[in-house]
């Protein structure tokens, strides 16, 4: 019989304490799901993407891990190769990012999905942010607002949002 | 998308598609295009194949039937080794410090 989902919850939370931090808080919504209806057929959408590996290329400035709140553009048409992970969860890509980047970044996958038709269009940039930030404020008021602005200014139709 | 089930039930986003692999391993195994590009892809037409806020479905891929990973992660001091905590951007690479180094456009 298959065990159920791995629960991540409890035991991030209990780590923290046993390293001394500060109790760490998951995001708790205040309300329901959000939602917006699609407007039109994927295959006419341009996609925006984000994700929170804290994925940057080579020749950028990496990640630090106190409560980095900054993000990285990651220009669509970046080889995988130059790809590169800077996260407080490292241990979380030994397995596989370190040695393949689409395992956790899907720069490949993605070009294929519109190569295909699949989807109108994937964004020129996608973006790339760091997880586990204690601020929700500053996740909140300025980098959900700053890569809002982006997303705005690409005029993407639906965002795919790519977590650690 | 994402790996971790709980964490998609609390967060609520308006559509989510749940991959039982191991943290980290949001789009698949490591030189396995064909499995990385199905769960994309999958992940992508919930877009349109989700038609309630909230709804979390569910990829077929099973990371090993061994399911020894999943007690290993459930357990505070070995399935959650956080880094130390400071203002030192960590480079994969030294390389990688040398190339930001030299790059005036590097902080972008």
């Amino acid at each position: 019989m298959s065990m159920g989902p791995v629960e991540y919850i409890p035991p991030g939370v209990e780590r923290y304490v046993l390293l001394g931090y500060e109790p760490y808080r998951y995001f708790q919504p205040e309300g329901p799901a959000p939602w917006a209806p699609m407007t039109k057929p994927l295959s006419e959408c341009r996609l925006g993407v984000v994700a929170t590996a804290g994925t940057y290329v080579k020749g950028q400035v990496a990640f630090f891990y106190k409560d980095d709140h900054s993000y990285r553009t990651i220009p669509k048409s970046t080889p995988v190769e130059n790809l590169r992970f800077a996260h407080v969860t490292k241990h979380y890509l030994e397995r596989a990012a370190f040695k393949d980047a689409n395992s956790t970044f899907p720069i490949e996958p993605l070009r294929r999905l519109e190569r295909e038709g699949i989807v109108g269009e994937v964004a020129e940039d996608l973006f790339s942010c760091m997880g586990g930030i204690y601020s929700q404020r500053k996740v909140r008021d300025e980098l959900a607002l700053a890569l809002a602005v982006e997303f705005t200014r690409q005029e993407v139709d639906a965002v795919l949002l790519v977590p650690m | 998308m994402g790996t971790g089930y709980d964490i998609l039930v609390q967060c609520q986003p308006p559509r989510a598609v749940f991959l039982d692999y191991p943290m980290g391993i949001t789009i698949g195994r490591p030189s396995a295009p064909k499995e990385q590009f199905d769960i994309t892809r999958t992940a992508v037409q919930a877009l349109e194949t989700i038609e309630e806020p909230g709804t979390i479905l569910k990829h077929d891929y099973i990371w090993s039937e061994n399911e020894t990973w999943k007690v290993e992660a459930a357990v505070a001091n070995t399935g959650d080794i956080r880094q130390p905590r400071n203002l030192i951007p960590r480079y994969q690479f030294e390389e990688d410090h040398i190339a930001a180094e030299e790059n005036p456009v590097a902080a972008e």
